[in-house]
């Protein structure tokens, strides 16, 4: 390895591990003595159960346990909880029904848990939950968001009168009436965020290990934020305090949101393990996890923008219904509403913005965050009315954008966000160059003539990562604060430990925090370990979602740095005879300047350990940690274009070229950064183009495996052409933005504005799927004939 | 998965008897349809008998004017075979588009035609080509073995040995795949035999599997041309229609496909 600081593009720390099978996942790990659970799920989307008859199953070979929900009620395990309060417009707390992590009464989705086997094998517990008898009584049942506000639709909590969560509104409505009395144009669009299901490569997993003798719990889990796990545990669920449960997420294999939320299966294996007093072991399988992971989008919007007579923006009007699911996920009420309506503003100057929100609940599995979190909501309602609108005043796509520019900075939009940095213009010029817009129409005709119709679209997002600070959370509602913390551990020897409160599971933190390590004192990565992922190492921490880990958890990191680097000079510069303002560091050394007096940054390590010569009344050892609270959001952004060809005779898209360009602030690792933005905008396409969440009629997820569910391959993606064009953020030390969730909120606007573009008809609905795009081909050339 | 035994035959008649001597047995061929299939629950063989090690099963010859493949032969066997790819060259593109790789590696013929998949891509070859399907116990033409949707006409304990494919001058095939599974929504397999005959088999698009578009066989034996079957749809009343695509969309691709067939047949 080699010293390779800020800016290197640095090979993975981790990756030897991944692709060599070292890897150590949750289901990986054994604990002598384990059992396995397996869960007896609802085959109805709403029943109410009658009886529940665990006397066959609890007699099979191996069995130890068949627990109810009525036992775990009488333990005193609480109830699953949403951790962001919300108000409705009229002043009142958002209604929260009950979500009990097995359910004794009413179940809600298909795939809701109901009981839970413990056996010696997995084999063995899933017989005896094949013989679990359960005696439901159906009931109607609703999936549908809009369909679950109508009057005959079915009560699913009593808690929530006409399945209505909250009524919320953002902005000033007198304002934005009056901009649509004085509009020279208005346009109107009906948008829907089709719901996806995440689909990280490794399902959800856990083993709990309860050691009676102690009275502590271990939990290894496929978590995304193990101390919050500890923390919602703890505090809501009764399972153990804090200091009697130590929570382990070891290497996990993607989350993208999902992996967020405590879940009813990881606190059942906790709570198992005590009951039958041995470890309990849980991996889920894809269809469960079709089932039970938390979806991500669902929005039915109405959307209205007004223009004056010179084009420019001059109110946005935006009706939502967001569907929850059948209960109220952790952060599911803060997606619809501060991390969506917050950002609508796009990157325009737009003087009135007024939003409602209407969350529901269905019966159907609990949407939360998924990579975006109402960010790629708010973009692509935007983004489709940005486009429309120029089409419909007949401007094109990227004048009309312009001449709506924010361009002076700080920028207060109407709805909270405060936009510190960026330079719209410099992205929006980049990707037309590199898209060749201006060569379009030469390539239409060209492919025209091979039969084949071509569309360009154009998407220019912003979003907002770090979400922070914990006071103004706070003040939202927001349960936690959004700080993230550090510790820095130096050893005798001068290796250093790097702990951190953020988890990796995909991004490559053991690789960019080494790097703040080399670029700060010159040292080989090869010297650096990242600690992350276990309550009992790392002190607290808020774990890695929102594109926090760059902009917040390194933030932390440098701040301890800092602290380190300010000892590490004071010991030297004693050792050395020197003033302290005049050590510097480099190449792992601390140099007098204009001398040749140096010493190693081990020697200085060792002299903070043994101590037999420090200076007056410095305490011994160098190791410093710190808590950072960001002071603002931090705002990426960029546009993207994209271009389409379209089979007219199947209406099969291929997406020939997909241009990127992106503004992250500064760059820890361009190569980890590209690698965002692929899978980001690999998973855009998967719901621009291919996945499709679909409800029969009864309530049955018929897309719960992958014969049915689309992924997006790698065939199904081009080769994206990136490039990124620096504003440093003001709100954090390195000036660093986030670019995790960036493609994945761009694309889909970008790409189903090329569609339209491509087959003339604007009524597209994602996903668009070849046979959606052929209608409408079809009837944009039979509308065309008549 | 539930338990189950595996055994190894060592000859197509070991095989009957041993699934003939099993409580519930099933032949294993390269289990991509039977493996998930169990390790879903939705299956539970007593026994397995595994086919795959049975050499005379294996293996693709020529024969008399006919093309003969060992039913243990994998996909990938087919799709790379020198003498499919010059005499069939439409059967060597459908058997290297089933799939992923690691499916045609362990996929075999005699799987794919036992199991009969209503998309499934090889009973538009058997049908489109007048193959005929060798057992431990008779032959059968391909349209005698194809008996509808998951079913043909196998007994419980008759082995697929081998299929024969008669030589045609003419074959190409052309797959609309369905965007999660891959397997064809609308797969359409046209031959044009040396005596002029014609035939045009549809996968993936029937209501009851693998059928025969035969006004498209009549159009193209008087006009072998994209041109002729561009005209030609068919009923879109015996379609499939769910989560992927309706009856009409269907009908829609299934005419795609053929002329896009006998564009690539030349
Ligand atoms: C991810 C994936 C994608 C796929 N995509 C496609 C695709 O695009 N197109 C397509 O056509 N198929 C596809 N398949 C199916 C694949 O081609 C299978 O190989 C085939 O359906 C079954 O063949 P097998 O040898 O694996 O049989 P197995 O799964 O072992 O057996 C299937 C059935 O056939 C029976 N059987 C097996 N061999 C014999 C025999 N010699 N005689 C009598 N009965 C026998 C078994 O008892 C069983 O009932 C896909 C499969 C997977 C897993």
């Amino acid at each position: 390895m080699a010293v390779e600081g800020i800016g290197a593009r640095a090979l993975r720390k981790e990756d030897k591990r991944f692709i060599t099978g070292k890897g150590r996942y949750t289901d990986d790990i054994v604990a002598p003595g384990m059992g396995y659970a397996a869960f007896v799920r609802s085959p109805h989307a709403h029943a109410r159960i009658k009886s529940i008859d665990t006397g066959a199953a609890s007699v099979m070979p191996g069995v130890d346990a068949v627990l109810t929900g009525d036992q775990l009620v009488g333990d005193g395990i609480g109830n699953i909880i949403c951790g962001w309060m919300i108000h409705s417009k009229d002043g009142s707390p958002m209604k929260m029904g009950g979500w009990r992590a097995l359910e004794p009464e009413v179940v809600r989705h298909v795939g809701q848990a109901v009981a839970v086997v413990v056996a010696d094998t997995l084999a063995q517990a899933r017989d005896a939950a094949d013989a679990v008898v359960v005696d439901y009584e159906e009931l109607p049942s609703v999936t549908n968001a809009v369909a679950a506000l109508g009057p005959d639709a079915p009560q699913i909590h009593p808690e929530a009168e006409g399945n209505l969560i909250f009524d919320w509104e953002i902005g000033d409505e007198a304002a934005v009436n009056a901009a649509f009395e004085n509009a020279a144009h208005v346009t109107r669009m009906n948008i829907e965020n089709n719901r996806v299901v995440p689909n990280p490569m490794e399902p959800r997993a856990a083993l709990a290990d309860y050691n009676s003798a102690e009275e502590h719990f271990t939990l290894y889990t496929t978590s995304q934020n193990p101390h919050v796990a500890r923390l919602v545990l703890s505090a809501f669920y009764n399972i153990a305090p804090e200091h009697k449960l130590r929570v382990i997420a070891p290497d996990v294999g993607g989350g993208f949101g999902a992996k967020i939320y405590i879940y009813p299966e990881e606190m059942v294996c906790l709570w198992a393990s005590k009951r039958v007093n041995r470890p309990v072991k849980w991996a889920c399988d894809r269809t469960e996890a079709f089932l039970t992971d938390a979806h991500g989008r669902d929005h039915q919007s109405e959307a209205e923008l007004a223009l004056d007579s010179d084009n420019k923006i001059i109110g946005l009007r935006v009706k939502t219904v967001a569907n929850l699911g059948a209960y109220m996920s952790l952060f599911s009420s803060s997606v619809p509403t501060y991390l969506y309506a917050t950002l609508l503003s796009g990157q325009y100057n737009i003087p009135a913005i007024h939003a409602n929100v209407k969350a529901v609940y269905t019966n159907t599995t609990p949407v939360d965050a998924y990579r975006g979190a109402g960010r790629p909501e708010a973009t692509f309602l935007i983004e489709r009315m940005m486009e429309t609108a120029a089409r419909e005043v007949g401007l094109s796509p990227a004048e009309f954008r312009r001449r709506n520019f924010v361009r002076s900075f700080p920028h207060q939009t109407p709805v909270i966000m405060c936009y510190d940095a960026g330079d719209y213009d410099a992205t929006l010029d980049a990707a037309m160059s590199a898209a060749d817009y201006d060569g379009f129409a030469a390539r239409k005709a060209e492919a025209a003539s091979r039969g084949k119709l071509r569309g360009i679209g154009i998407s220019c997002y912003i979003e907002a990562c770090g979400i922070a600070p914990s006071a103004a959370v706070g003040s939202l509602g927001a349960g936690v604060g959004l700080w993230e913390s550090a510790e820095v551990r130096v050893n005798p020897v001068g290796t250093i430990e790097i702990l951190t409160g953020s988890h990796s599971h995909g991004q490559g933190h053991e690789t960019t925090f080494s790097q703040l390590i080399c670029e700060r004192f010159g040292l080989d990565s090869d010297s650096v370990s990242i600690v992350h992922g276990d309550t009992d190492k790392v002190q607290f921490g808020m774990g890695t979602y929102g594109s926090r880990s760059g902009a917040v958890g390194m933030s932390a990191i440098v701040k301890a740095l800092d602290k380190v680097e300010a000892k590490a000079k004071k010991i030297a510069a004693h050792l050395m005879e020197a003033a302290e303002g005049d050590i510097q560091i480099e190449g792992g050394e601390l140099k007098v300047a204009g001398t040749d007096k140096k010493l190693s940054f081990t020697e200085v390590a060792l002299a903070a350990y043994t101590a037999h010569n420090l200076p007056e009344g410095m305490e011994p050892g160098l190791k410093e940690g710190a808590f950072y609270d960001p002071t603002n959001f931090t705002f990426p952004a960029g546009t993207y274009v994209c271009e389409v060809e379209i089979d007219p005779e199947t209406g099969k898209t291929e997406i020939v070229n997909f241009v990127a360009a992106d503004d992250f602030g500064k760059i820890i690792n361009p190569m980890i950064v590209e690698g965002q933005v692929h899978g980001g905008l690999t998973q855009g396409i998967g719901q621009a183009l291919l996945e499709s969440v679909t409800y029969g009629e009864n309530g049955q997820l018929l897309t719960a495996t992958y014969m049915d569910y689309a992924m997006p391959r790698a065939d199904d993606v081009p080769s994206f052409n990136l490039s990124t064009h620096e504003t440093l953020c003001p709100g954090n030390p390195l000036g660093i933005k986030g670019c995790g969730e960036a493609g994945a909120i761009g694309s889909p606007p970008a790409i189903i504005n090329a569609i339209t573009d491509a087959i003339g008809n604007n009524d597209l609905t994602m996903p668009a799927k070849p046979e959606k795009v052929w209608a409408l081909y079809q009837s944009s050339m039979k509308q065309a004939a008549e | 998965m539930y338990e189950t035994t595996y055994h190894r035959a060592g000859s197509a008649a070991d095989a009957a008897r041993m699934i003939a001597e099993s409580e519930d047995g099933k032949f294993l061929g390269g289990g991509q349809t039977l493996l998930p299939t169990m390790k879903q629950r939705l299956a539970a063989p007593s026994d397995l008998v595994d086919v795959t090690k049975i050499a005379d099963m294996k293996g693709i010859r020529e024969e008399g004017g006919q093309i003969v493949i060992g039913a243990a032969t994998a996909h990938a066997e087919v799709a790379a075979s020198a003498v499919i790819k010059s005499r069939l060259p439409g059967l060597a593109t459908l058997a290297g588009g089933i799939g992923d790789p690691a499916v045609r590696h362990m996929g075999t013929i005699g799987g794919s035609i036992a199991n009969n998949d209503p998309a499934a891509d090889y009973p538009a070859a058997l049908v489109g080509l007048g193959a005929s399907v060798t057992t431990s116990k008779r032959t059968l033409s391909a349209e005698d073995f194809f008996t509808g949707m998951f079913d043909t006409a196998l007994d419980d304990d008759e082995v697929v040995v081998s299929v024969s494919f008669p030589v045609a001058e003419k074959t190409a095939y052309a797959k609309y795949p369905n965007p999660a599974s891959r397997y064809a929504m609308a797969g359409v397999f046209v031959a044009r035999h040396g005596d002029g005959s014609v035939r045009v088999a549809v996968t993936g698009a029937g209501q009851s599997g693998v059928f025969r578009a035969e006004d498209m066989e009549a159009a193209l034996a008087a006009n072998w041309s994209p041109d002729a079957v561009a005209g030609i749809s068919v009923d879109s009343g015996g379609m499939l229609h769910d989560v992927h695509g309706s009856a009409h969309y269907r009908a829609n691709l299934v005419t795609v496909m053929a002329k896009r067939a006998v564009a690539a047949a030349g």
